[in-house]
């Protein structure tokens, strides 16, 4: 019954071993095979990769739906090139949708009108195209989560880290740009803010909006522009991107949860091919597949119902796509906080949210490993993954930012919210004001404390096994649960995990003889980390383990005893 | 309460006495009739004579009547607007209490009060009769007036919008032409009033027909999820797109990991 602490790992982890897991082709294509190895040498290549292991856990899928996503828009925009025509020339519309006929619009818009109406499969392709950017940059968003409540970020992976930050912005780029291709009422209102965006940033700001739209807004330069930044230049960024993440990743080797078997040094779970490969490739058609549905059955910006852009209209439920929300919803509650100066007028009101706290967003998001590495001066390399609750603080700073992005998204369906709960809008905007400040200070302080007890529970189940549900009454007549020794895997699975540093003492720090400026960000340093991990459980020493063993198999035996002894399980014993 | 009632007498024998000098007997029978129902239904918020009545702190239970007109009645009545159940920030649409007939009385009683514009004919807001080719134009026309004046608050379909301090713009789908019409010739509450020089009654037609070709045209891009727009779709994106596709991978792992487990078992 003892748990052993220190298994020989070097035995368990086969998966990596020297025999690669190649499927056995038939005759033919094993030939066809060796004659194009031969002359490309691609086997060496790919020997290695082929017998790449890849961990299973559902969590670890969730990048893959934003990679396959990025395929279906990949797919599906080349579609919508045929026949899109990015140009602001303005015509007659002409086409099938008889509400708009003999309108004046743009080509832009009267193209995205034939798609929809007139192209075979066109107004599939264009919300497929939509709905799938819409669940890309969703996709993003829960994988970094993943990676970040894993630990997953943590050297030598924080590189990968920043790739994924910049491919979340370059996603919300790519879909601005791309939603307001179709120079419908919506998007042009969307850019026309995004106009008003520009021009409040201090002196420079309008130079930047005559730049963009060559000349004073609206002009006919934005479509092909955007057009271009969206077809070519920001996609070739994005595939760059994603080639490097995924070359990292290899390189890197997958992390892994702590178990039996894993290791720092080794990665268990099942070669690259075939089963990999075939989870991974069924798994594209399952986002192909729902992507294709929600194309299918759900409406995605019907943007003959908003007619052509024309600055002198505008609709209520005007909102951005849901991933521009927040700041939206932001701009929303800000008070009209303005300073003249100079004859200078400086809109807080817009450069706060939009100008100044989605990039500083970005930057708190790219610097987090480092951050936290920094404090807590951990410096090794992790390829074992962390339970969310045994990280509390940076747990809680995640839900935190959380709790922030969730409520000004909120605050951005203001009016929405207000017309289905028939509340007041100015309400909700109050209550918002205090709550994107509030909220996320109440969210750290839960969660933390949630971890914490989340730790002492597993702590209980390690020392005092689990719960097994068997009431016993003791002969004076009091009633107790029994409880028993959890599983060896288990218990190793809960132990595998470091304790965590203890952080220098400002003691210590004087007496290293540091001083000045060192001593000071050490001191900042060492504080810091005592806060960090202040109240976290530790994982049993081993003698507690092992005292822990005795007196389980002890109250085993004494059940066992009782039981023997008793007339039935339940029943009360006759003395 | 004599004084009262001698008062009152008074100022509607002054009221009334005029118009029935000129009108027929059945008017003049409906105007009483609608004056009846007014003082039981109405005029505990709207005075006696539809003078309005102020509350303490000088703002109004029931606003002056007096030059509303006929529109305005049948507007609030046959909606059920009116009678307001309790004072609130809006009068809400609900289930109507009064029949054609007592709303025509109440019509032509508060008609009878003073100006304003009577209710419509059928000629103004019915395409009966119109050639397809007509009727198209009418449609597109109407489309882009109402863009222009309407969506900003009833949205972009005609869903309804949120306007400040618990206000909101209905939902303005399936409502009867006749009221579209009214609605925009009286401008209930907070909406404006597009008199007959702001939107001329053949454009106010064009935007009834546009509402109603909406509503008849089949949703060509499936599901319109309440009309609301990008909020909406947000929504549906991440429940039915990443919800369903986090439920499959939880799905596929699972597959495999009760196979190992089975293997750690045995292994063990
Ligand atoms: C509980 C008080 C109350 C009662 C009862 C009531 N009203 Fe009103 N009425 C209001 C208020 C408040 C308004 C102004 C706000 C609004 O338009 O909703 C109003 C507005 C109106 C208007 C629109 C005025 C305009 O400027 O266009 C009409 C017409 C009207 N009422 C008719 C009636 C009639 C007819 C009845 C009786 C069947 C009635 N009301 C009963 C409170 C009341
Ligand atoms: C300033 C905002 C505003 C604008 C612009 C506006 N409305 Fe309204 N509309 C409202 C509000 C608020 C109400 C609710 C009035 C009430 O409940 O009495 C309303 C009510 C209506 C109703 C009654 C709906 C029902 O459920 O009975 C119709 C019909 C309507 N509007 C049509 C229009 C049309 C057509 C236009 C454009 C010509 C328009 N509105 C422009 C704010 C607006
Ligand atoms: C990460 C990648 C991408 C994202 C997030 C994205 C997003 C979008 C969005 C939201 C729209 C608006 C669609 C609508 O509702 O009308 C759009 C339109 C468009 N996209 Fe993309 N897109 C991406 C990649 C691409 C690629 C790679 C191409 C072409 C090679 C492309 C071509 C187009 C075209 C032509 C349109 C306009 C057609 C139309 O609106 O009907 N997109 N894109």
């Amino acid at each position: 019954m003892s748990v052993d602490l220190n298994p020989d790992l070097s035995k368990v982890a086969s998966t990596n071993g020297t025999t690669p897991a190649t499927t056995k082709g038939g005759k033919a294509a094993g030939a066809i095979a060796t004659w194009a190895d031969d002359r490309l040498g691609l086997g060496g290549a790919m020997k290695k990769n082929i017998r790449k292991v890849f961990p299973d856990h559902w969590s670890f899928m969730l990048g893959e739906i934003a990679l396959w996503s990025f395929v279906v828009l990949l797919l599906t925009g080349v579609f919508l090139t045929l026949w899109f025509d990015p140009s602001m020339t303005e015509v007659q519309y002409d086409g099938a949708y008889d509400p708009l006929r003999g309108v004046h619009m743009s080509s832009a818009m009267a193209s995205t009108l034939d798609i929809s109406f007139d192209v075979r499969g066109g107004l599939l392709m264009r919300q497929m195209h939509h709905w799938a950017a819409m669940i890309f940059i969703a996709s993003m968003m829960i994988h970094m989560l993943r990676v970040y409540l894993t630990g997953a970020f943590r050297k030598p992976r924080e590189l990968n880290w920043v790739i994924g930050c910049l491919l979340l912005l370059l996603g919300t780029i790519e879909g601005f740009t791309g939603y307001s291709l179709p120079d419908d009422l919506l998007s042009g209102t969307g850019v026309r803010a995004a106009d008003g965006f520009m021009k409040a940033s201090p002196v420079i700001g309008t130079y930047m909006s005559f730049f963009l739209f060559g000349g004073e807004f609206p002009g006919d330069a934005i479509i092909p522009r955007f057009y271009a930044m969206h077809i070519l230049l920001i996609p070739g960024i994005l595939l760059a991107l994603v080639a490097a993440h995924m070359l990292l990743l290899v390189y890197h080797k997958h992390t892994q949860w702590p178990g039996p078997g894993r290791t720092e040094g080794n990665v268990v779970g099942y070669p690259m091919l075939p089963v990999y490969a075939a989870k991974a490739g069924g798994f594209f058609f399952i986002v192909f597949g729902v992507i294709t549905l929600l194309g299918g059955l759900f409406s995605l910006n019907p943007v003959w119902k908003f007619g052509p852009y024309d600055p002198s209209k505008v609709t209520a439920g005007s909102q951005p796509d849901w991933y521009m929300g927040w700041p939206d919803g932001l701009l929303r509650i800000i008070p009209a906080w303005e300073t003249h100066i100079w004859g200078i007028t400086l809109s807080w009101n817009v450069m706060l949210p939009i100008l100044v706290m989605p990039p500083l967003m970005l930057m708190i998001l790219m610097a987090l490993p480092f951050l936290e590495a920094w404090i807590t001066g951990d410096k090794r390399e992790h390829h074992l993954l962390q339970r969310p609750r045994n990280a509390p603080t940076r747990t809680a700073i995640m839900v935190a930012l959380m709790t922030f992005y969730g409520l000004s998204w909120a605050a951005g369906g203001n009016d929405i919210i207000a017309i289905k709960m028939h509340l007041s809008i100015n309400q909700i905007t109050y209550f918002m004001r205090g709550a994107v400040f509030i909220g996320p200070v109440i969210a750290f302080i839960i969660t933390r404390r949630w971890c914490i007890s989340l730790q002492r529970h597993d702590e209980g189940k390690l020392l005092h096994g689990y719960e097994t549900g068997v009431l016993v009454r003791s002969p004076a007549g009091g009633y107790a649960e029994k409880h028993l020794p959890l599983p060896e895997g288990k218990a190793y699975t809960l132990t595998a995990r470091d304790d965590d540093p203890t952080p220098e003492t400002v003691e210590e720090i004087d007496a290293s003889g540091a001083t000045g400026r060192t001593a000071r960000l050490r001191k900042l340093r060492a504080k810091l980390a005592t806060v960090f991990f202040a109240d976290n459980v530790q994982k049993p020493t081993t003698e507690e383990l092992h005292e822990s063993q005795h007196h389980a198999e002890h109250e085993l035996h004494e059940l066992e005893s009782q039981i023997a002894a008793g007339p039935n399980r339940h029943g009360p014993a006759e003395h | 309460m004599l004084v009262c009632g001698l008062l009152l007498t008074g100022g509607l024998y002054a009221a009334l006495a005029p118009a029935q000098a000129d009108t027929s007997q059945d008017e003049a029978a409906l105007i009483k009739e609608g004056r009846e129902l007014f003082l039981v239904g109405c005029a505990f918020c709207h005075g006696q004579n539809g003078e309005g009545v102020l509350t303490q702190g000088g703002s109004q239970y029931g606003p002056p009547l007096t030059d509303v007109g006929a529109a305005a009645v049948d507007f609030q009545v046959a909606t059920g607007r009116m009678p307001m159940a309790q004072p609130g920030a809006q009068a809400p649409r609900k289930e109507r209490v009064y029949d054609d007939e007592e709303t025509e009385a109440l019509a032509a009683y508060v008609a009878s009060l003073g100006t304003g514009p009577a209710i419509p004919d059928k000629e103004l807001y019915s395409t009966e009769g119109m050639s397809d080719k007509e009727l198209e134009e009418l449609v597109v026309r109407g489309g882009q007036i109402f863009l222009a004046n309407c969506t900003a608050c009833h949205n972009f379909e005609g869903s309804g919008g949120a306007m400040p301090r618990g206000g909101y713009a209905p939902k303005i789908r399936g409502v009867d032409s006749k009221h579209i019409y009214e609605a925009m010739l009286t401008g209930p509450q907070s909406m404006d009033t597009f008199s007959d020089g702001n939107i001329p009654p053949e454009d106010k037609k064009a935007v009834i027909a546009y509402l109603n070709e909406l509503d008849e045209a089949p949703s060509y891009s499936g599901f319109t999820l309440g009309g609301l727009g990008p909020v909406s779709e947000g929504i549906i994106a991440w429940v039915g797109g990443i919800g369903v596709l986090v439920g499959f991978a939880v799905w596929i792992a699972a597959h495999t990991t009760r196979s190992s487990k089975k293997k750690d078992e045995a292994a063990a």
